[in-house]
C-alpha cells in the first residue's frame, strides 16, 4: 500500500477526533476524541518511518503513547473529582471563572 | 572693652587654621542653642516653666563663648578658620561646616548673643503664663542658632543654611500666636517675601560658582578683583536682592511691619539683633566684591536712602506703639544700606551695633508698656506713664535720644558718620535725603515718646499701670547703658577703636575715586546734623507735648491728604496686593487648570484606557473549555495554512 493511503486514513481519524473535541460536551468522549487525534499522529509517524526506512518515527510514537497514558491519568483524576463535586461530567457546567 | 589698634592704613589679615583652644571650641556657639532647642522641644511638657532656665542657659553659654572668642581675636587679630566635617563634596564643589572667625564675625557674635541673651531674660517675665511658654524658648534658641550659623559660616552655602533657618524661625515666632488668623498671615507674608530674596541670593551663588568656581567666602573675596565689571555688577545686585529681603529694603520691606504680630520680645530679637542685620552683614562680608562695581554700590546707596525716607514718613503717622518702631527699623536699616552703598562699610556695621542696642531697648520698653496696660497698643490710649513706670521711662528716654541722634548717645555717632561719609564720598543727593530722614526720625520718635509717657493718662478705665518685674527691667537697664555710652566707647570719632578693629575686613575703597560733594568737612557736617535733629525734636515737641491729645487720632496735628497717605503707608501694600498677589493668584489658577485637566487628564486617561481595553478583552474569557479548544484549533490551522503558503515548495516535495 502506498504511504498516501495511510496519510489519508490518519487525516480522517484526526478530523473525527477534532470534531469530537469541538462539539461534544461529555468529558469522557472528549478524552476519547483526544486519544483519536494522538493516534492519528502516531499512524502518520509510523507511516513516515516505514517510507524513509528510518526508526526515528517509531521511537517518537512510543514516546507519544507514554505521554498520552500520563495525560489520561491526570485527565481521569480531574474527571473523577469533577464528578464527585458536581455530579456531572459536562464540561460546560463548571464555568466558575466567569463572573 | 578695648580693641587692639591695628597697624597701618588697611592692614590685611593673616589666614590661620585653628583646631584647639577657645577658637577650636567655637563650634559650640551655634551648637549649644541648637541643643537647647531640641531638648526644650522634646521635653516641653515635663519642663514646663523650667524650660526658661534651659533656654537662657544655652544663650548664656553662647554669649560667654562669644566673649572668649572675641577676646582671642582682639588679642591676635587675624582671619581664623576652624575646620569642621564636610557637608557636601561632589565634583568641584566642596562645602564644609568650617567656621570663619574674624573681626566682623566677632562683632556680630557679640551683638547676636548679647542682645539675644537679654531678650531671653526679658521673655521670662513677658511670656509668663502663656500656654506655649516652653516652646517659645525653644524657638528663641533656634533663632539664635540660625543667626550664629549665618554669621560663622565660612562658605556662602553654610551662610545660606543659616539664612534659611532664620527665615524658618522668624516664621515660627511671628506666627507664635497662630490662633489669630492675621498673625498666621503675617508669618506667611514674612516667609514668602523672604523667599523672593532667597531666590536672588541663590542665583548669586550660582553666578559666583560659575565664574569663580568656589563658594568659599575667603576665596571669593580674594578673587573679587578678577571679576569683570559686568559680572561684578550682576553679582552685587543679586546679593542686594537677597539682602533687601532680609534687611527689609524697598521693595521687599513690607513683611517687617507685619512681623509685629509676634510677641514683643520676638520683635526686639528680629529687629535689633538678628534677622534684619543679616543683609547688612552679607554685604559687608562681601564688601571686597562690592567695590568691584561702584555702579551697583550707588544703587544700594539710593535704595537705602529711599527706604530711610519712605519708612520715616510712614512712621510719622502710625498709631500703633510697635508699628512706629517697625517702620523706624526699616528706616534705620536704610541708613545702614546708605553706609554700605557709599563705601562706608564699617560705619554701616557701627550703626548696626548701636541700632541693636537702642532698637532692642525700644521694643523691650514697648513690651513693658503693653504689659502694664493690658496689651494696649494704641498710642492715643497711653500717656502719663512717666511716674508709674520710672525704669521703663528712664531707659526709653535714653533710647529716644539715641535713635534721634542727640549727642552723646549711641545713635548720634553712627548715623552722623554714615551721613558724613556719604557727603565725603560724593553722594550729595543721598546725603540730603539722609539728613531729611534724620529730621523726620527725630520727629516721629519724639511723637512716640511724648504720646507714650508724657501728659495726662489716656488709657481705658480700670487699668492700673505698674512697673514690670525685674526680669524685664534688668535687660532694659543693660541696653539703656549700652545705648547711652555705646557710641562713645566704641567709636567717638572717625577712625575710632571699632573702625581700626574692623579695617582688615572692609573692602578697599581707595581705588573708587571718591571726591567730596563740597568744601565742608566733618567739623561742619556734625553741627548741621545736630541742628537738623534739634529741628525735628522741637517741631514734634511743640505739636504734641503742649496739646490735649485725649481727642484721639482726629486731633493729630499732622493732617491733610499727604498725612492720610502716610497713614495708609503710601498704599504700597494695596498696590502689591492688586498687582502681584492678583497676578500670582491668576497664574496659580491657570496652573491648577493645567494640572487638573492636562496632567491629571493624562494620568487618569491612561488608566481609563487600560480599563476599557480590559473590559473588551474580558469578553474573550468565556470559561467554556470547548470554546478555548476551538479557538486554539482554528488558530493552529490558520498558522499552519500561513506556514504552508509561505513554504509550499518544501511541502510539495514531501507529498510527491
Amino acid at each position: 500500500m502506498p504511504t498516501g493511503a495511510y496519510l489519508i486514513l490518519a487525516a480522517a481519524v484526526f478530523s473525527i477526533g477534532l470534531v469530537g473535541v469541538m462539539l461534544r460536551r461529555n468529558l469522557i468522549v472528549l478524552f476519547m476524541s483526544i486519544e483519536l487525534m494522538l493516534n492519528a499522529v502516531n499512524l502518520t509517524l509510523v507511516a513516515g518511518s516505514r517510507m524513509w526506512g528510518n526508526a526515528d518515527g517509531q521511537v517518537f510514537t512510543f514516546l507519544i503513547i507514554v505521554v498520552a497514558a500520563a495525560e489520561v491519568v491526570v485527565g481521569l483524576a480531574i474527571l473523577v473529582n469533577l464528578f464527585f463535586r458536581r455530579g456531572t461530567v459536562d464540561v460546560d457546567v463548571p464555568a466558575l471563572l466567569r463572573s | 572693652m578695648t580693641f587692639a589698634a591695628a597697624a597701618g592704613a588697611t592692614p590685611a589679615n593673616d589666614l590661620l587654621t585653628v583646631t584647639d583652644g577657645v577658637l577650636g571650641l567655637a563650634w559650640l556657639i551655634p551648637v549649644v542653642p541648637l541643643a537647647g532647642f531640641v531638648l526644650v522641644l522634646v521635653a516641653q511638657r515635663w519642663l514646663a516653666a523650667r524650660a526658661a532656665y534651659l533656654g537662657i542657659g544655652a544663650a548664656a553659654v553662647a554669649f560667654v563663648l562669644s566673649v572668649a572668642v572675641a577676646w582671642q581675636v582682639i588679642a591676635t587679630p587675624a582671619t581664623y578658620l576652624r575646620p569642621l566635617p564636610r557637608w557636601i563634596d561632589v565634583g568641584g564643589l566642596t562645602v564644609g561646616f568650617d567656621l570663619l572667625i574674624d573681626q566682623l564675625t566677632v562683632v556680630m557674635l557679640l551683638v547676636v548673643t548679647g542682645v539675644g541673651l537679654l531678650v531671653h531674660l526679658y521673655s521670662v517675665g513677658y511670656m509668663l503664663g502663656d500656654s506655649r511658654f516652653a516652646r517659645f524658648f525653644a524657638y528663641l534658641n533656634l533663632f539664635l542658632t540660625s543667626m550664629l550659623v549665618l554669621v560663622l559660616g565660612s562658605n556662602l552655602l553654610t551662610l545660606f543654611l543659616g539664612w534659611e533657618l532664620v527665615g524658618l524661625s522668624s516664621y515660627l515666632l511671628i506666627g507664635f500666636w497662630f490662633e489669630k488668623r492675621a498673625y498666621a498671615t503675617a508669618a506667611k507674608k514674612a516667609f514668602i517675601t523672604n523667599r523672593i530674596g532667597d531666590v536672588a541670593f541663590m542665583v548669586a551663588m550660582f553666578l559666583a560658582f560659575a565664574t569663580l568656581g568656589t563658594l568659599d567666602i575667603v576665596a571669593i573675596v580674594a578673587a573679587a578683583p578678577t571679576l569683570t565689571s559686568g559680572v561684578a555688577f550682576t553679582l552685587v545686585l543679586l546679593l542686594l536682592g537677597g539682602a533687601a529681603a532680609k534687611s527689609a529694603q524697598i521693595p521687599l520691606y513690607v513683611w517687617l511691619p507685619d512681623a509685629m504680630a509676634g510677641p514683643t520680645p520676638v520683635s526686639a530679637l528680629i529687629h535689633a539683633a538678628t534677622m534684619v542685620t543679616a543683609g547688612v552683614y552679607l554685604t559687608v562680608r562681601l564688601s571686597p566684591v562690592l567695590v568691584a562695581s561702584v555702579d551697583a554700590m550707588t544703587i544700594i546707596a539710593w535704595i537705602g536712602a529711599a527706604t530711610a525716607l519712605l519708612a520715616a514718613l510712614i512712621a510719622m503717622r502710625q498709631d500703633d506703639i510697635k508699628k512706629v518702631l517697625a517702620y523706624s527699623t526699616v528706616s534705620q536699616l536704610g541708613y545702614m544700606f546708605i553706609g554700605v552703598g557709599v563705601g562706608a562699610f564699617r560705619e554701616g556695621i557701627f550703626h548696626l551695633v548701636t541700632h541693636a542696642f537702642f532698637k532692642g531697648l525700644l521694643f523691650l520698653a514697648a513690651g513693658s508698656v503693653m504689659h502694664a496696660l493690658a496689651n494696649e497698643t494704641d498710642l492715643w490710649r497711653m500717656g502719663g506713664l512717666r511716674k508709674v513706670m520710672p525704669i521703663t521711662f528712664a531707659t526709653s528716654t535714653v533710647a529716644w535720644l539715641a535713635i534721634s541722634g542727640v549727642p552723646p548717645f549711641a545713635g548720634f555717632f553712627s548715623k552722623d558718620q554714615i551721613l558724613t561719609e556719604a557727603y565725603l564720598h560724593g553722594y550729595g543727593g543721598v546725603y540730603l535725603v539722609g539728613l531729611l530722614g534724620a529730621v523726620i526720625t527725630a520727629f516721629y520718635m519724639t511723637r512716640w515718646y511724648v504720646m507714650v509717657f508724657l501728659g495726662p493718662a489716656r488709657h481705658r478705665e480700670g487699668i492700673h499701670p505698674h512697673e514690670s518685674p525685674s526680669s524685664m527691667t534688668v535687660p532694659l537697664v543693660v541696653l539703656g547703658v549700652l545705648s547711652a555710652i555705646g557710641g562713645l566707647v566704641l567709636n567717638p570719632v572717625h577712625s575710632g577703636p571699632l573702625y581700626r578693629f574692623l579695617a582688615p575686613i572692609s573692602g578697599d575703597i581707595s581705588g573708587l575715586g571718591y571726591t567730596p560733594v563740597g568744601p565742608l568737612g566733618e567739623a561742619q557736617l556734625i553741627p548741621i546734623s545736630i541742628v537738623a535733629v534739634s529741628i525735628g525734636i522741637a517741631i514734634a515737641w511743640l505739636l504734641y507735648a503742649r496739646r490735649d491729645l485725649s481727642g484721639g487720632r482726629l486731633v493729630d496735628p499732622v493732617r491733610g491728604p499727604v498725612a492720610e497717605l502716610m497713614e495708609r503707608r503710601f498704599l504700597v501694600d494695596e498696590v502689591y496686593e492688586a498687582v502681584l498677589v492678583t497676578f500670582g493668584t491668576r497664574v496659580a489658577r491657570a496652573l491648577t487648570w493645567v494640572d487638573r485637566r492636562i496632567v491629571d487628564g493624562a494620568v487618569m486617561g491612561s488608566g481609563a484606557a487600560s480599563m476599557a481595553t480590559g473590559r473588551l478583552a474580558r469578553r474573550a474569557q468565556t470559561g467554556m473549555v470547548r470554546t478555548y479548544a476551538t479557538v486554539m484549533i482554528v488558530a493552529v490551522a490558520l498558522l499552519l495554512a500561513a506556514a504552508v503558503a509561505l513554504t509550499s515548495d518544501a511541502l510539495a516535495g514531501l507529498v510527491r
